[in-house]
């Protein structure tokens, strides 16, 4: 029988979420996580995945750029394999202001980022993908980070540190005594099942969603969503991080992660409603690839894999209708004093680079609550998987010579890695032949990091992420799932439920190869295996 | 600038619809577990090499170059010249003192030939093939080429104004084979082309076409022939002649491998660069004839080389062995022997060359044909000693075939 009573519970299972239940676990604290869908779902997997070293805000927002560049340190320390160290360019093309390049370099320094303004012709030669009309050229320390690996291996080290995990789980209601919440009820959205869970102190961390949540808990706090729209192109046509050295817009940053590309962002305010369900529009696509082939003109030619939008969990300081000028500054509100409710905090605001910051003020202020005296530590103890700074080095400790599905499988496990080293030769069959993911690491993520369906097994191994976009290991990995959930029937809706949903990332980029990947596997799994 | 009006990618890697029939296809996977396979080592590596030369496997080099994976692919991805592109930029490994000895035909030509007899009768010895097996791990059971006293070039040297005299003229890029081991194939071709009226001249000095050199990681020697090659045919050409060869593979090499994997044009002279039998071919569809004797009787098997299948143009050779009256012929299935030019001679190699070849071999067996047809020299070697029988290049049946 599951504990029902924690010193906090922590609603929302992205990166802030998942970080804070680690802060606190490792604090000592007997902590509940409560997700109602899956881990990084939110805003917290729908971003570039970029390490930004703060130099993007540096002008408009210097308490931002701060905080990246320091939290931009840490997390190569601590989450080394979560961490691509690429660095990235900043370049002026034609169109844009030169003069704009000195006033940049200056705030990046001011804020104590390593900015080095280099010949074109040498950030040509660092990255040849680069719009070799470029004028200028800044060189930052700006980086790749999955947002999904990282936020895996939160969740795993707060559970390794006695954390408990509800996911698939959504809030129905808190519990309230007075003006004291002293817990929530919930639902179980996949077997229906409720139950209550008590705590002294609550944190929502639901981004953009923490409207709602507080609101049930009787609280408003001002959000507006912002939506973002990025594409996926199907491999690394940069070796480096491009930006636009201007004023932040749309379209200017091209990242490159793990096997893809990807460039984006849009912004556009959205109602609501809409926040559950967001659709890229033709003419999201139409500028995402207009102002991509300014970075790098080989993203008019290149391949488009998908095409996804987030919600930025803005919170409302002015009324700029973009969203553009709004501090992306961390929020931390205790509800006690600010609106008379105990036991109730709001961690917002924010971005995935400072989720390990706005993790430690929250739980500096569930301590405070709960009145335990006890130092952060999470700026220098690795991340589970992380002990090692470079994927070589893994993967050389573990295999006399390793095979390209075992160097995958280091970068993506880290040290973990170790975990699968001794399987046989049914384990080392590939599942994902894109990314070349085994039966051994799927097993293993289904062991250990809380897997219930298809999709949330792609967002810790990256199956279905690659070219094929699920056409070959989706059905694979279904009878993996199957036998550990002993259940086929539900697995075979699983199945349908997440090829549905990687055509719904390809649909807006439908056409070209990746419209005959898509029919071919629309033959596969209709006409050969009758789905 | 039209966006994504199309989209390209290097040999066309993203075009790779997963569908695995080069996969289905691939012979070394059949026989070896440790090969990745086509698709893996192709386009699905790619990109993950792409994100880091580390995921560079170095199982690549189990792949024969065969191209059967580049036939097969329904999607026009150039498979084999990706592996080979990935072996060329990334494969740090050093070539060994063998594979060094294996890839310099040229050199180890000019070498043997003027101690052929001796030369000849060393390799065929138990204790040398011994020593060869422990110190150079080149496989004891193959059996040597032979390396003949006189070279092609000088035979033909000797014959330029008897040559010059016929009406029309190509150019003959014999390879290293035809040169030291066998200038029969090279009189042959001569004898036919001859009784089309058609006079043979060399090349202004060719070197060997490098096939072996790429295969065996000497890549930056085969481009330094490619340059020297290119620029011979360009003149060749440019004096209005065609160019034909008597192996499959060199000729792939010269039009294909130079531009994709080697990075040196040859645009202007790859069109007028023939195997023989499709040169031929093509002159008896405008209206040349040859006569034929009416005594031959032969049963011949025809293989078609891997490579002569990337080229498209087995059925040229084909046509003409059927166009010989009393030659009853049989077409063998589409497989591979095995051999892949040096591949087969290493050591670690054998087995897998062996269990390549061994569905084709039984074919042999099975028509048990006169001669066994095929224009590829190392298909030749490989076929010869596993099966027993006699290999001929077509354009030899030819000119056997021929009434003088």
């Amino acid at each position: 029988m599951d504990a029902q009573e924690f010193d906090v519970i922590i609603i929302g299972g992205g990166i802030t979420g998942a970080g804070t239940q680690r802060d606190c676990a490792m604090r000592g604290l007997r902590t509940l996580l409560i997700e109602r869908s899956d881990i990084a779902t939110g805003a917290t997997g729908r971003n570039h995945g970029l390490l930004h070293s703060g130099a993007r805000y540096a002008v408009n927002d210097p308490e931002s750029a701060e905080e990246c560049i320091k939290e931009n340190r840490i997390l190569r320390r601590i989450a080394a394999h979560c961490i691509d160290e690429t660095d990235g360019l900043f370049i002026t093309l034609p169109e844009d202001d030169l003069g704009y390049q000195q006033t940049f370099v200056d705030a990046c320094r001011k804020a104590g980022i390593d900015a080095e303004i280099i010949d074109p012709e040498l950030a040509c030669r660092l990255d040849p993908s680069v719009n070799p009309q470029l004028t200028g050229a800044v060189k930052v320390p700006d980086g790749s980070v999955d947002p999904f690996r990282l936020c895996a291996a939160n969740m795993l080290d707060a559970k390794l540190h006695g954390g408990q995990v509800r996911l698939h789980t959504e809030v129905t209601g808190f519990l309230r005594e007075g003006d004291t919440l002293q817990g929530v009820r919930t639902r179980n959205r996949q077997t229906g099942e409720t139950a209550d869970y008590y705590a002294p102190v609550i944190v929502n961390a639901c981004g953009i969603w923490g409207q709602p949540v507080a609101r049930m808990a009787g609280v408003d706090i001002g959000m507006y969503p912002a939506k973002g729209a990025l594409l996926v192109f199907a491999h690394r046509v940069n070796s480096l991080v491009i930006n636009r050295c201007r004023k932040p817009s749309n379209a200017d940053i091209l990242v490159p992660g793990d096997t893809v590309c990807i460039i984006g962002t849009t912004s556009t305010r959205i109602p609501f409603e809409e926040c559950d369900n967001v659709a890229v529009t033709p003419d999201e696509v139409n500028l995402l690839i207009t102002e991509g082939a300014k970075l790098a003109p080989a993203l008019s030619s290149t391949r488009i894999l998908r095409a996804y939008a987030g919600v930025r969990p803005l919170v409302s300081v002015d009324n700029d209708p973009t969203g553009r000028n709004i501090s992306r500054g961390i929020v931390c509100l205790d509800h006690e004093t600010r609106d008379g409710l105990k036991g109730f905090i709001t961690i917002t605001g924010g971005k995935l680079m400072t989720y390990r910051l706005m993790a430690e003020i929250a739980t500096d202020a569930v301590c405070r609550k709960l009145g335990v005296e006890k130092a952060c530590e999470t700026a220098f103890r690795p991340l589970p998987g992380s002990e090692e700074r470079s994927y070589e080095a893994v993967a050389q400790k573990i295999w006399e010579s390793p095979s390209t599905a075992q160097k995958a499988a280091a970068a993506r496990m880290g040290t973990s890695a170790a975990r699968i080293s001794k399987n046989d030769r049914f384990d080392k069959a590939l599942i994902c032949e894109c990314e070349e993911v085994s039966v051994g690491e799927i097993n293993d993520a289904i062991d250990r990091l809380e897997v219930s369906t298809l999709t949330d097994l792609r967002r810790r191994t990256r199956i279905g992420m690659g070219t094929c976009q699920g056409e070959f290991c989706a059905c694979r990995a279904a009878g993996l799932l199957a036998k550990a959930h002993g259940c086929v029937e539900k697995e075979r809706s699983d199945l349908a439920d997440f090829l549905q949903e990687r055509w719904k990332g390809n649909f807006p980029i439908g056409w070209g190869d990746t419209l005959r990947e898509a029919e071919y596997t629309q033959w596969v799994y209709k006409h050969v295996l009758g789905l | 600038m039209k966006l994504q009006e199309y989209t390209e990618s290097k040999y066309n890697f993203e075009e790779c619809m997963k569908c695995t029939v080069c996969t289905a296809y691939c012979p070394v996977l059949q026989v070896n577990p440790l090969y990745p396979g086509p698709k893996q080592a192709g386009p699905d590596g790619e990109r993950l090499r792409l994100k880091d030369p580390y995921f560079f496997n170095y199982a690549l080099k189990y792949c024969m170059n065969c191209k059967r994976c580049e036939v097969v692919c329904p999607s026009g991805v150039k498979v084999a010249d990706l592996i080979q592109a990935a072996r060329i930029k990334y494969d740090r490994s050093k070539p060994k003192l063998r594979d060094r000895i294996l890839a310099s035909t040229d050199f180890m030509g000019s070498l043997a030939r003027p101690f052929a007899p001796v030369v000849n009768g060393v390799t065929g010895l138990g204790i040398t093939k011994t020593a060869l097996d422990t110190l150079l791990k080149i496989e004891r059971q193959r059996t040597f080429p032979r390396y003949s006293a006189r070279s092609f070039e000088a035979w033909l040297r000797r014959r330029e104004k008897e040559q010059a005299a016929f009406p029309e003229q190509v150019s003959y890029f014999h390879g290293c084979y035809v040169n030291y081991n066998e200038p029969k194939l090279g009189k042959d071709l001569v004898k036919v082309l001859n009784a089309l009226g058609v006079g043979v001249r060399l090349l202004e000095k060719e070197k060997c076409c490098g096939i072996a050199l790429i295969t065996n990681g000497m890549s930056e020697d085969a481009t330094r022939h490619a340059r020297h090659n290119v620029s011979v045919l360009r003149k060749a050409v440019s004096e209005g002649r065609k160019v034909v060869t008597t192996s499959s593979s060199c000729t792939l090499t010269l039009r294909d491998e130079y531009p994709n994997l080697l990075g040196v044009d040859n645009a202007d002279v790859r069109d007028a660069l023939l195997m023989a039998t499709r040169y031929i071919f093509e002159r008896i569809e405008a209206g040349a004839q040859l006569r034929f004797r009416t005594d031959y009787h032969r049963k011949v098997a025809y293989h078609v080389p891997c490579h002569m299948e990337r080229l498209g143009w087995g059925i040229f050779s084909e046509k003409l062995l059927r166009m010989i009256p009393g030659l009853e012929f049989t077409l063998l299935d589409s497989a591979c022997c095995g051999m892949a030019g040096t591949y087969g001679f290493k050591k670690e190699n054998y087995a897998a060359s062996q269990a390549v070849g061994a569905p084709l071999f039984e074919q042999i067996r099975a028509v048990s044909p006169d001669i066994v047809a095929c224009d590829c020299e190392t298909c030749k070697w490989q076929i010869e000693m596993s099966t027993g029988y006699t290999v001929q290049n077509p354009v030899s049946i030819l000119a056997d075939a021929l009434d003088e």
